[in-house]
């Protein structure tokens, strides 16, 4: 059997999240994650997704969701109305404008969860060293005219803009098509998740 | 005969035959004030209501009905041919599920369905009031509705819903009564009418008060305005359609009908315009038509300060709606709404309904409409906190 990349990546995020907290998830899809979140830690959530489909989706799991584009969606909140904004791959995908996104949803909550596909796995390393081909991995499993994805960045690179720009990694998890990896994530992970803050490292 | 037996099977699956019933209230010294500081009574209501009311009184939902709507939401009267105007909603097994909720739905105050307006008669004179009605407000028929609850004995309702017109009256049912609501389904409707909003509606006033028939209002018991009534309901019935909704309704197709002037070719949708004016002037009141409009373009739910600060500190939990081909109530009106909640931190969800019946959707997506409130409302009869 397949082991569950995508379900034991929620438990990671439903790990990192307090209970009793409130979250807001950009570009939440069919709110699976959101529910979890609901049963398994009791969160007050909200959620903004785009497609028809999964709106109705979430209507039907009983969610707060809101059809809105994710990089329209933080501006209205004040300051730290929310416990956790988390991007579960649709950093990637879904925002026109990571820099203004991230930087906002910092703003509107105490700590941000991202979670996306590392561009740096050494699958995709090959492809482009050696066959000179766009690569095509379990996590990035599209053609350069089918892909979703309007960015393209590796586990370095997020660590890299976090450090630029004074931003606090608080948790990091990573994943391999067979389950989470402590070792050369930026080599070996597939996907990747970063808890991050505003917050003043100690010391 | 055809027509016969599906009318017969309509009536088994949904409620059957109901009445509209009256509540009269604000009977002299104990008027109703008004928002324009005029004290005003007695006050008859026209309402009807579906399903049972449960023990606890936890389950009664309030709907609010459009510009020229009435009491009878749902259900046959008898001898008519058509059921009430959200029979598509509400009723066994449909989304206001008369099953496990009790839906109550009254006309407006200055309406003509029965409800106290300017064709009601007055009492100081024994003629119908017309222009000596008082000018009402959103808020005085919202007002009116909260003297109808207390009488059926509701202090809170489940869910307090309508579209347009009705829409605003929910906004104000938040804003005025919040600990009376336990959450609101908001359709197709706007915090405050836009200057375009405002303008078709000043066409449709224009063309009554140019009527010679209209009298200075006083024209009961002689001829109603009926050419004024029926131009405006023309202009009304263009902005609830969309441009696609009519080229595939019409097309350009002529129906045979052209009239006996030079510029009588008879377009399909001339005569659909033409018709659904006529048919208007037999069922509404000019006078009606001119106070409500009133109303609904002086209506602010924000009053003079925010939308936002009006809505803070509210518990309710809301659902807004709107229709991407509905352009007399756009989308960003609905998005204003939902902008408010945000900023007030009040728990919403917003669907912008795929459709191309411009703001008539509202009456016609039932499918989409049906699944978004049916969970809705057990997620709030269900009284979780998500």
């Amino acid at each position: 059997m397949k082991h569950d990349i995508r379900g034991a990546a929620h438990s990671t995020i439903i790990d990192w999240v307090e209970p009793d907290s409130s979250v807001l998830e950009l570009g939440c899809g069919g709110g699976e994650l959101l529910s979890r979140l609901v049963t398994e830690r009791s969160v007050k959530a909200q959620g903004i997704e785009i497609d028809d489909a999964s709106i109705y989706l979430c209507v039907q799991k009983g969610l707060n969701v809101l059809q809105e584009q994710v990089d329209a969606a933080l501006r209205d909140y004040s300051d730290k109305t929310f416990d956790f904004t988390i991007f579960d791959q649709s950093l990637q995908r879904v925002v026109r404008q990571p820099d203004v996104v991230l930087e906002e949803a910092l703003s509107v909550s105490r700590k941000t969860i991202v979670g996306f596909s590392n561009f740096a796995h050494y699958r995709a390393r090959y492809q482009i060293f050696f066959k000179g081909r766009t690569p095509v991995t379990a996590s990035l499993p599209y053609e350069w005219h089918d892909t979703p994805n309007l960015h393209f960045l590796s586990v370095a690179d997020f660590r890299g803009y976090c450090d630029s720009r004074n931003i606090l990694i608080e948790k990091a998890a990573f994943f391999t098509g067979s389950g989470p990896t402590r070792w050369w994530p930026n080599l070996m992970a597939l996907t990747g998740f970063f808890q991050i803050s505003r917050g003043i490292p100690a010391g | 005969m055809v027509r016969h037996i599906v009318e017969e099977a309509e009536l088994e699956n949904g409620l059957g035959i109901v009445e509209t019933r009256y509540f009269t209230f604000a009977s002299p010294p104990n008027e109703l004030i008004l928002d324009c500081g005029e004290r005003f009574g007695p006050i008859t209501v026209a309402y009807e209501t579906y399903g049972v009311l449960d023990e606890d009184r936890s389950n009664a939902i309030l709907v609010l009905h459009a510009f020229s709507g009435d009491a009878h939401a749902a259900g046959w009267h008898e001898g008519e041919s058509k059921p009430g105007w959200w029979d598509d909603m509400i009723g066994p097994g449909k989304a206001f599920d008369t099953d496990r909720y009790f839906v109550i739905c009254s006309n407006v105050l200055g309406g003509c369905k029965g409800t106290t307006g300017p064709s009601s008669p007055n009492p100081a004179t024994g003629k119908p009031y017309g222009i000596d009605f008082p000018p009402v407000t959103i808020p005085d028929m919202v007002r009116v509705q909260s003297r109808l609850l207390d009488y059926l004995g509701i202090d809170r309702l489940l869910t307090v819903t309508g579209g347009s017109m009705g829409g605003q009256q929910v906004l104000e049912w938040l804003v005025s009564y919040p600990r009376r609501v336990r959450s609101a389904i908001v359709i197709a409707t706007a915090a405050r009418h836009s200057p375009q909003q405002i303008a078709f509606n000043e066409v449709g006033r224009q063309a009554i008060l140019a009527d010679p028939d209209w009298q200075n209002g006083q024209y009961y018991g002689g001829e109603p305005p009926a050419r004024g009534l029926s131009v405006a309901r023309m202009v009304g019935h263009i902005t609830y359609m969309s441009d696609k909704s009519m080229a595939e309704k019409f097309g350009r197709r002529t129906g045979g009908n052209g009239k006996a002037h030079p510029f009588g070719t008879g377009f399909e949708v001339e005569d659909y315009l033409h018709y659904k004016g006529l048919s208007f002037v037999d069922r509404f009141d000019a006078n009606s038509y001119l106070y409500i409009t009133r109303a609904i373009d002086d209506y602010d739910a924000a009053r003079d300060g925010s939308l936002a600060d009006a809505f803070r500190g509210l518990k309710a939990r809301i659902l807004v709606l709107s229709f991407k081909s509905d352009w007399l109530y756009p989308s960003y009106q609905s998005l204003e709404i939902v902008r408010a909640c945000k900023i007030a931190g009040v728990d919403v969800t917003y669907c912008e309904i795929n459709s191309t019946y411009g703001h008539d959707a509202f009456l016609l997506e039932v499918d989409e409409e049906t699944t978004l409130v049916t969970h809705f409302l057990r997620k709030v009869f269900g009284g979780d906190r998500t």
